[in-house]
């Protein structure tokens, strides 16, 4: 066994990628129990930091030590074996496996697998911790709160007490987030230590001891969590005063512009996604879409913008119906659309920003004559672009992929509101977004709101659908529970619909 | 030297490297096959750039080559894979000679183009076939190709064999499998009097500026690129992705088309067995040689078709066996086509970068 890890210090880390000082002279320490949340935005380095901390990166300067030696980590077998456990944003289990058969892959050394010992001792670990999961299920069975616990119990098994959480959040409902609080108050109570990357400040000021904020490489504060506040933390990780974007609460909107009548729609299942979904939405409003993502949120989406088939039911857009067109011609009738998958269905990240930025006009003038690209043209609008939106990038030419989350949904966003469209269709917009992005996407639809355009705002963070939407509507198993004047809910009466309760 | 040239320079390295292993590698075999390598390679490198029969017998080999890769080009960004060249060479040439043939008094002004055109248009038949496949029921294009390949080859010399077969073969009873000669006033003029070298060189490196062009510089090669490079993406902008699939497809298969009828009208001036000789998978690794780009293809054929014709001198010269020069280039193919982990993995490259230029390139990438 190896010895518990009781103090872990980096000291003066550097780490330099071409062309960006990713982390310069960081220092950031912990003790055994302690929760440390790393705070900063997209690009600020807590990744990189964590990384160099589990192998994955050596730094270019600075050193680790734990319990006071030097330690040099080479790999993530090494950060294992000296108690140190990472549980990533994106799951690494395999689907066709039991939970228990995923806790111990890789770990057997004989050529048998004792399965009956194993079990017992994962559920030592699942017992000693209260985590309620059963180990003869299978992971494709879980929801992805389930499957997160299930690479935390990965971690512990491997002898971790120093447990790495990458935007552990980002991806839970909020009752889920609130479980996998309780599970590491828990945790650190009995002795563990826990490093939570972060840029959600609620869940920050819930859960941590202490908090490092990090901003453009730089630890730029390092606080105690009971001494600080949400206002303070944002100020320091942006490095300004953050206005939160409120709609105004005049209210004018004007006729439909986008009408869904009792649509049903099939998911990639085969099972009805949309079982009847009827909803209005009018010039100079948004209407927000709550729910537990996978209750037909993605197929809403897709069959507004003709990406899917409506298989009963009429959708009209802009006094045309638009059931059964092509998404060519929806895009024609006005539709702009931030899709859920930024990277892969928004944007082409093996192409320029140019490229991207003039993805669905790149056919017709003034970008194109006689089906001949005009390269001044795109040139000058793209850059005036990049300018107006703000997107960070070495140059136009750049891959799209290669910017953060934020920048890409920016681009995508000063594509879609330049097109200038008389609804615009945002799903997940600011999933994953640092606040400072978060903030001006905000700021961009409300603004599109104020300019007569009817926006349909699909989100699982009740306070964005609180703060700027008109009305609210919730989305249950495909079907629409209620919708509301914003005025009209509170967070319960939402959480209660959201879990398909109706009072 | 600017940081996107360095780039260049060093995407060659790798490549270059990557064909010195392969090489490596083959001499292990033309040991086991009692030869020595060092003389084999000599006669394979020296031998294309030796003398004036050399060089223009590369450039010969170059023109299928470059006309197969620049197919294979569009239709790898078009994001579907083509491995059915062979085959479409042959609906090429077929089709080229057999409108040559049977219209012998129509002047070349008005026959040449025809002649291409029809080359053109059964290579594009034959490959939108495939593609036509794939977009409406999902059928695996390599599956597709490779099977039409088949399917050509016995069509192809069913028709030389019978009804297009030179009636003087008949007539005199050797019964060579070919088609009659095409009239002479379509044969490609020669570039350089005495050799074979032909006009269709300049016709396939014009044509390689051309799909440089269409795939950069219009909408529709744009598009094409859109679905190769993002098939989701290309389709919730609206472009219709099917569609698109069939033409990439449809223009792979007219390129491998006019390289049958460059064929044809270019060297053996009739459609004769085992004309395509493997151009329509050495213009594979042409095209992937030349980065999928359709100007650095033309370099990467210009080298094929020397290591084409340098095996061939080799075989005579050491007195291998011909399965010799086919593991060789087969080991060139592997190599080539693994090197390209090593130009996607950038530290690997910034590390290469390091070592060639020095210290200088740190923090030069991003600005």
């Amino acid at each position: 066994m190896v010895e518990k890890i009781q103090h872990l210090e980096m000291h003066g880390i550097t780490k330099r990628f071409p062309g960006v000082l990713s982390n310069n002279n960081v220092n950031i320490h912990l003790d055994a129990g302690e929760v440390l949340a790393i705070l900063g935005e997209n690009g600020a380095g807590k990744t990189t930091l964590m990384n160099i901390l589990y192998g994955l990166y050596q730094p270019d300067a600075g050193n680790i030590s734990l319990n006071g030696k030097k330690v040099k980590i080479n790999s993530p077998s090494e950060a294992i074996q000296l108690g140190i456990g990472m549980v990533h944003q994106h799951f690494m289990l395999v689907p066709t496996l039991t939970v228990c058969e995923n806790v111990i892959l890789g770990l057997s050394k004989t050529f048998l697998v004792d399965l009956k010992t194993a079990k017992k001792q994962v559920q030592e670990i699942t017992d000693k911790y209260g985590l309620a999961i059963n180990l003869d299920a299978y992971v494709w069975q879980l929801s992805v709160g389930e499957q997160q616990r299930v690479e935390i119990v990965k971690a512990l098994y491997r002898g971790a007490n120093l447990l790495i959480l990458d935007e552990p959040t980002a991806v839970l409902t909020p009752q889920e987030s609130n479980e996998l609080i309780l599970l590491l108050k828990n945790m650190s109570n009995q002795g563990n230590s826990i490093i939570l990357i972060s840029h959600k400040l609620n869940e920050v000021m819930a859960i941590s001891d202490r908090v490092t904020v990090l901003r453009d490489g730089e630890v730029c504060a390092d606080v105690n969590t009971l001494e600080t506040s949400q206002e303070a933390l944002a100020r320091l990780m942006v490095g300004r005063d953050m206005a939160p974007c409120r709609r105004d609460s005049e209210f004018f909107p004007g006729k439909p512009i986008l009408e869904l009548q009792d649509v049903f729609a099939k998911g990639d299942m085969g099972t009805d996604a949309l079982a009847g979904v009827s909803l209005t939405i009018r010039e100079g409003e948004i209407l927000g879409i709550a729910g537990v993502s996978g209750n037909g949120q993605k197929e809403l989406a897709e069959v507004i913008g003709g990406l899917r088939k409506v298989s009963k039911g009429k959708i009209v857009l802009n006094g045309k119906e638009s059931t059964k067109m092509a998404p060519a011609r929806i895009i024609e009738q006005g539709l702009g659309y931030i899709p859920e998958d930024r990277l892969h269905v928004g944007t082409i990240p093996s192409f320029s920003i140019w490229e991207n930025l003039i993805l669905k006009d790149h056919h017709q003038p003034p970008f194109a004559k006689r089906s001949l690209l005009q390269n001044r043209v795109i040139m000058s609008h793209s850059s005036s672009l990049v300018e107006k939106y703000g997107i960070k990038t070495p140059s136009l030419e750049t891959p799209t992929g290669r910017l953060s989350g934020g920048n890409i949904q920016r681009v995508i966003l000063a594509r879609e509101i330049t097109r200038n469209p008389v609804a615009l269709v945002a799903a997940y917009p600011t999933r994953g977004v640092d606040i400072g992005a978060t903030e001006y996407l905000h700021s961009k639809l409300l603004e599109a709101r104020r300019n007569g355009i009817g926006v349909l705002l699909i989100s699982e963070d009740l306070e964005e659908l609180t703060s700027i939407c008109d009305r609210i509507a919730v989305l249950y198993e495909g079907k629409i529970m209620k919708v509301m004047p914003v005025e009209e809910t509170d967070e319960r009466l939402l959480g209660l619909l959201m879990a398909g309760i109706v009072e | 030297m600017s940081s996107r040239s360095r780039g260049v320079f060093i995407q060659i390295v790798v490549l270059l490297a990557a064909l010195v292993g392969a090489l490596l590698i083959g001499a292990v075999f033309l040991i086991l096959a009692k030869s020595d390598p060092l003389k084999a390679y000599g006669v394979m490198f020296t031998g294309p750039i030796s003398d004036k029969f050399g060089i223009t017998e590369t450039l010969v080999r170059t023109v299928p080559l470059l006309l197969v890769g620049l197919g294979i080009v569009i239709s790898f960004r078009s994001g579907i894979i083509n491995i059915g060249a062979e085959g479409q060479i042959l609906a090429g040439a077929i089709g080229a000679a057999a409108v040559a043939v049977s219209l012998p008094d129509m002047p070349a002004v008005l026959l040449l183009p025809l002649v291409f055109l029809a080359g053109g248009l059964s290579g594009a038949v034959w490959g939108g076939i495939a593609g036509w496949l794939k977009a409406r029921l999902a059928v695996n294009e390599i599956l597709s190709t490779v099977m039409l390949n088949q399917i050509a080859l016995q069509l192809y010399l069913f028709l030389i064999r019978g009804p297009l077969i030179d009636p003087k073969e008949v007539s005199y009873g050797t019964g060579v499998p070919q088609t009659a000669s095409i009239p002479q006033q379509i044969w490609l003029s020669r570039l350089i009097p005495g050799t074979r070298l032909h006009s269709g060189l300049i016709f396939a490196l014009l044509l390689a500026v051309l799909v440089y062009f269409f795939l950069w510089r219009t909408s529709i090669g744009y598009r094409m690129r859109a679905v190769g490079a993002g098939p989701e993406a290309a389709r919730y902008a609206g472009i219709k992705v099917e569609w698109y699939l069939i033409l990439a497809m449809a223009l792979a298969g007219g390129m491998a088309g006019l390289a049958g009828a460059v064929e044809v009208t270019g060297v053996h001036h009739r459609a004769i067995e085992g004309i395509s000789a493997g151009y329509g998978f050495s213009g594979i690794v042409a095209a992937l040689f030349g980065r999928l780009h359709p100007l650095g293809t033309i370099p990467a054929a210009v080298l094929f078709g020397a290591l084409l014709l340098g095996a061939d001198m080799m075989q005579r010269a050491v007195n291998i066996p011909a399965a010799m020069v086919m593991v060789i280039q087969g080991l060139v193919v592997l190599f080539v086509v693994s090197s390209d982990y090593f130009l996607k993995n950038p530290s690997f490259l910034t590390h290469l970068k390091a070592k060639i230029f020095g210290q200088k390139v740190d923090g030069e990438g991003g600005k």
